[in-house]
């Protein structure tokens, strides 16, 4: 009896521990999923890069991987001053729509990218945090291989999920696990229904897998990205990420 | 001496004690003193400077009690009940306190009795007198009726009823005097005989505990600072466990062996007493602070104060990981506002409103107490967000051009955008309880450009005007 007790609360205080640390988190997507061995890896650094122009959309992506990788944990968003002149300052209620719980976000406002990576660094090393978002307009000299190697060690000590969200940037040399490079889907024509968000996500990176692209939605009630049909009906045209996604994953 | 203009006449308002022997008194028109002496030397007073050179002064005099109080322009009142045995009994903690000040230059009277009427008028007329408690009464006696510092009408009419000094004032009936002069110099003259006693009003808020630590050499090195404000740390969150209370505000206040004195705070939002923390808050401050602390001469006091002391229950660590990670995200939270400021790291709440930029407020993390308000989605499940993920703090004003072949364009920071897709509106009207003057109510469309880039839009005006809101992911 009181063996079997013991042996149930022990197995209620260890699940919920197993389920956190499990390494990979699916994002929902099927395809994705596959070229990423079962999911994104927890602990180490990942990096969204928007299309010109399609800064909101790349927000928008990086917010439902962080928000997977959070989970009920804690989500930390560092933003520099200029970022919310220039694109807009993140809404809570925006957040709300989008599907991600505001009361769990903190947010926090810093003057330059200097202070962004040390801010980064320190919060990495709170194990209490699920996921940290850093955002980064521009090319800052200080963001370099040295910096994102510090971002990638500070993660794994305590397994907390950095991502970097650039802007108006290309893709350089780093020590991130993966990298995106995301742009907006436009909708069929004549089509009635104002749908969830779509984007079209390219894996240009992949340090242990093969890279790729899809078109993903984001379900805003299931907090998943989900297949769409949505981006098959859009003819490709010439200046689309596909070459820019080779030229990427090149470097 | 020092001159300042009092009623639209220049008057004396320091002089130095040369000019004192020779007949010169305070308060007196600077005409009558070029009468006396042609040959003075006379400076304008500069009351601002006084009073920073007085609060530094004070600033120095902390070291001795922190119950400094700051008395008219140009005395200091140190509450020094319980300090005097730290520093070898009364006498000599007045004694070292006015040669300190004198070995700074300073000219200075002193004297310590039981209450700070009695002290003032001890320090203007018998420089360096301790005055044991019992022997005010006797001791004042003979002092002129003026050190007690009533206002000049009382005084001057107790000087034309041949009341000479303290003594044969104390001797009239007390309802004659309150009869003719009110009661507030009676009591004056009960607190100057040591009856009862008025409280200071301290200068600076009180810590609740603190501890420090003194040097026989000043220390200048990092590491000896940082060792010292550990060790403080440790002795201070002794004190607050056993009274089971943690501080929400944490004061190191170095004083310099030249008399500069500098203090740093720091702002926790939960109660705290780990040692631990303290010391890491604290480095972090001393990291990032703009002007580095200076130790040229080197400290020879270091104190860590802990104010705003509010209970906090002794708990061991929880095997609810819940709890841990509330008090793990408070610490960082704390850590990220010392570093940056509160007003940077910043926490959601909703508000009880429909206007899209007021629904919800960004609030400094440190401070922020649960809502009792629920986050409400607008959208009904199923569908697409209904507020974007990025809002613009200033709408950004815009037009929409319409060409001959019936397809719309959006013109935003000077780039146009082909309209693919548009729905709306959504009318939200202004909140009239709220606002004197009515304000418009705004039409919001949402916008889909070629490229598939989402778009919140409003229009609002009699003669309609587009803005920019938001963007959507």
């Amino acid at each position: 009896m009181r063996t079997e007790k013991i042996a149930a609360l022990r197995a209620s205080l260890t699940r919920p521990k197993l389920e956190e640390i499990s390494p990979r988190v699916p994002l929902g997507h099927p395809g994705a999923d596959f070229y990423l061995k079962s999911g994104l890896q927890r602990g180490v650094l990942h990096e969204v890069f928007a299309s010109n122009g399609h800064e909101a959309a790349a927000t928008g992506f990086t917010a439902g991987l962080a928000a997977r990788m959070a989970s009920r944990k804690h989500l930390l968003w560092i933003r520099q001053d200029f970022s919310a002149l220039e694109f807009g300052e993140l809404s809570a209620t925006g957040f709300l729509e989008f599907g991600i719980d505001p009361g769990r976000m903190l947010l926090l406002c810093v003057g330059d990218a200097a202070d962004a990576l040390r801010a980064a660094n320190d919060a990495l090393s709170c194990a209490a945090l699920g996921a940290v978002v850093i955002e980064i307009p521009g090319k800052p000299k200080i963001l370099d291989l040295m910096a994102s190697r510090r971002l990638t060690l500070a993660c794994a000590q305590k397994t907390v999920t950095a991502f970097l969200l650039r802007f108006g940037a290309q893709p350089d040399a780093s020590t991130a696990e993966t990298r995106w490079l995301v742009r907006a889907v436009a909708s069929p024509p004549l089509e009635e229904n104002w749908g969830y968000p779509v984007f079209e996500a390219g894996l240009v990176r992949n340090r242990h897998g093969r890279t790729g692209q899809w078109v993903m939605e984001w379900s805003c009630d299931d907090g998943l990205f989900k297949e769409t049909d949505r981006g098959a009906v859009v003819s490709a045209p010439c200046d689309r990420p596909a070459a820019t996604a080779r030229e990427a994953a090149a470097i | 001496m020092v001159v300042t203009k009092v009623d639209n006449a220049l008057r004396l308002s320091a002089v130095d004690r040369k000019a004192t022997s020779l007949g010169l008194a305070i308060g007196q028109p600077l005409a009558n003193a070029r009468a006396m002496l042609p040959a003075l030397k006379v400076m304008a007073a500069n009351e601002p400077d006084d009073l920073k050179l007085l609060a530094r002064i004070a600033d120095w005099c902390d070291r001795f009690t922190p119950y400094v109080a700051l008395d008219g322009p140009r005395g200091l009142l140190l509450d020094v009940t319980g300090a005097a045995h730290l520093f070898g009994g009364e006498q000599a903690l007045l004694n070292r306190i006015c040669e300190g000040l004198r070995a700074q230059g300073f000219a200075v009277r002193g004297a310590m009795a039981g209450t700070a009427i009695t002290a003032c008028a001890f320090a203007r007329y018998r420089d360096g007198a301790v005055i044991a408690p019992g022997e005010e009464a006797e001791m004042i006696a003979p002092l002129p009726i003026a050190a007690l510092n009533l206002d000049p009408i009382t005084t001057h009419a107790f000087r034309r009823a041949g009341l000479k000094t303290v003594g044969q004032v104390a001797s009239r009936k007390r309802a004659e005097m309150t009869a003719r002069f009110g009661a507030a110099m009676v009591a004056t003259l009960d607190q100057a005989l040591g009856h009862g006693t008025q409280p200071l009003s301290p200068r600076l808020p009180l810590p609740d505990y603190w501890k420090e630590q003194g040097f026989a050499e000043p220390i200048a090195t990092e590491e000896v600072i940082r060792a010292t404000l550990k060790s403080l740390a440790a002795a201070l969150s002794k004190v607050l466990e056993q009274r089971g209370e943690g501080a929400r505000r944490l004061e190191a206040v170095f004083f310099r062996a030249d008399g500069a004195v500098r203090r740093i705070a720091i702002e926790m939002g939960v109660p705290t007493r780990e040692a631990a923390v303290i010391e890491r808050l604290f480095r972090e401050k001393l990291d990032t602070l703009a002007d580095p602390l200076d130790p040229s001469f080197g400290f020879d006091l270091i104190r860590l104060s802990a104010s705003r002391v509010e209970r906090a229950a002794c708990e061991a660590a929880d095997f609810d990981a819940s709890n841990n990670e509330k008090a793990d995200i408070s610490f960082l939270v704390d850590r990220l506002a010392t570093r940056f400021g509160s007003q940077r790291i910043l926490a959601f709440q909703p508000n009880d409103t429909h206007i899209p930029e007021a629904a919800w407020a960004a609030v400094p993390a440190q401070y922020v107490q649960p809502s009792k308000l629920p986050w409400k989605k607008i959208r009904n499940s199923g569908d697409a967000p209904r507020r974007p993920l990025r809002l613009f703090t200033r709408p950004e004003p815009v037009t929409l051009l319409a060409t001959m072949s019936g397809s719309q364009h959006l013109r935003w920071r000077k780039a146009q955008h082909g309209v693919a897709h548009c729905e709306g509106p959504e009318r939200i009207a202004m909140e009239w309880w709220r606002h004197q003057t009515p304000q418009l109510a705004r039409d919001y469309f949402r916008l889909e450009d070629g490229e598939g880039r989402r778009y919140w839009l409003y229009r609002t005006g009699v003669v309609p005007q587009w803005f920019l809101h938001g963007v959507f992911a």
